[in-house]
């Protein structure tokens, strides 16, 4: 009943090739907009660092989500002593302690 | 197809998002307590927040033949302010007997504060003094994966918790598995950015299999989208999809959880015969 869509690989590709290289190329135009303003930015903020790493996972197979979630979440176990904002911002950063 | 949303902020959305639900196959809404994107001043709000969703917000789904159901909680966002929270927590059990009050919820962490898990736990133990069923939020983005395995072990301290009458919402990818895994129902709710899309439940769906899941639409104050339920089904029909798959995910599997209070009127029985 589940474990995959019930398309055939090429009715996947048929379906959705379309809307995906919509958006591989809203994200490289996201990409070049930054480079436009600032070259140097994405090495300077944490979420960009995490963007330009899940986008080289891209070239995993099979469990992409997964390791791009991983790679976007906090791994810390301990809860927060105290309330330091008040929403995720949607990457933990990873090089704060660097 | 007939479907249950069930977590639909709907004290943030209008009477035409109400039309757009029930022309698209909605027949009940669960409201869970939330906060409302700005911080309350004190518990006199929160308490009026609770006879809007007991109250008042009934009948305006009734226009729409949606029923329409509520979860009492001190939400997550203000559960860091201690003093608030106890305050909050004196005044919810007299909702509770409410004709349409399901639990408590939901109920969770939001930034995973010491503070909140302690508002967090007060309130499982809240809900299993007076026997309701428990609807979690999880965390947002980054802080989903910590918040999701710090509030199911704070669940595994509660050694008369029934897994099955906890549902953990907001699951992801990530989280799924081991929401599911030790017993509790994971839902899953489509957002335009912040959590799932229709195409990413679908995909979920397809991994993990129907049991234990169900899809809403979270009808929030920010990017959100009443209607995500029916996208949900038109995915899953896109893919090829049996319509009996799509119906239990939509509607029976939200009649299985919910009808675990005698309050939800929808019962197993009748599900099938309202189908289509």
């Amino acid at each position: 009943m589940h474990d995959r869509t019930p398309l055939s690989p090429k009715g996947l590709v048929d379906e959705y090739f379309i809307e995906n290289r919509t958006r591989l190329l809203e994200i490289a135009a996201f990409l070049d907009r930054v480079d436009r303003v600032d070259p140097s930015y994405p090495a300077k903020d944490f979420r960009m660092k995490a963007f330009l790493e899940a986008l080289a996972s891209l070239a995993r197979t099979g469990d992409r989500v997964d390791h791009i979630q991983m790679l976007l979440s906090d791994p810390s176990t301990e809860p927060l002593e105290a309330l330091d904002r008040k929403s995720a911002v949607g990457a933990y950063d990873r090089w704060r302690r660097e | 197809m007939k479907y249950i949303d069930h977590h639909a902020h709907m004290v943030s959305r209008t009477t035409d998002d109400y039309q757009q639900m029930a022309l698209t196959g909605c027949v009940a809404v669960t409201e869970p307590a939330f906060w409302a994107g700005w911080d309350r001043s004190s518990a006199n709000g929160v308490e009026d927040y609770f006879r809007q969703l007991t109250e008042f917000e009934p009948g305006r789904a009734a226009q729409y033949h949606i029923q329409h159901y509520t979860w009492m909680a001190m939400n997550p966002k203000e559960a860091d302010d201690r003093e608030l929270s106890r305050d909050v927590l004196t005044r919810i059990p007299k909702f509770l007997d409410k004709p349409t009050v399901l639990g408590i919820g939901e109920i969770g962490l939001n930034r995973v504060t010491r503070n909140e898990v302690d508002t967090y736990t007060e309130q499982i133990d809240l809900a299993l003094t007076h026997r309701q069923l428990i609807l979690i939020h999880t965390p947002h983005l980054e802080d989903k994966l910590k918040g999701t395995r710090i509030s199911l072990d704070a669940m595994s301290g509660f050694p008369k918790l029934d897994p099955s009458r906890v549902l953990v919402d907001h699951a992801e990818e990530h989280t799924c598995r081991m929401i599911l895994d030790l017993g509790y129902w994971a839902g899953l709710t489509l957002y335009p950015q912040t959590k799932v899309s229709p195409q990413r439940a679908a995909d979920i769906v397809e991994t993990f299999g129907p049991e234990r899941i169900c899809v809403a639409g979270a009808c929030d104050w920010g990017p959100s989208d009443p209607i995500a339920v029916p996208r949900f089904i038109m995915e899953m029909r896109r893919r090829g999809h049996p319509e009996e798959l799509i119906y239990r995910i939509v509607f029976e599997n939200p009649v299985q959880f919910l009808s675990q209070s005698s309050k939800f009127r929808i019962r197993p029985s009748v599900a099938k015969e309202l189908a289509f």
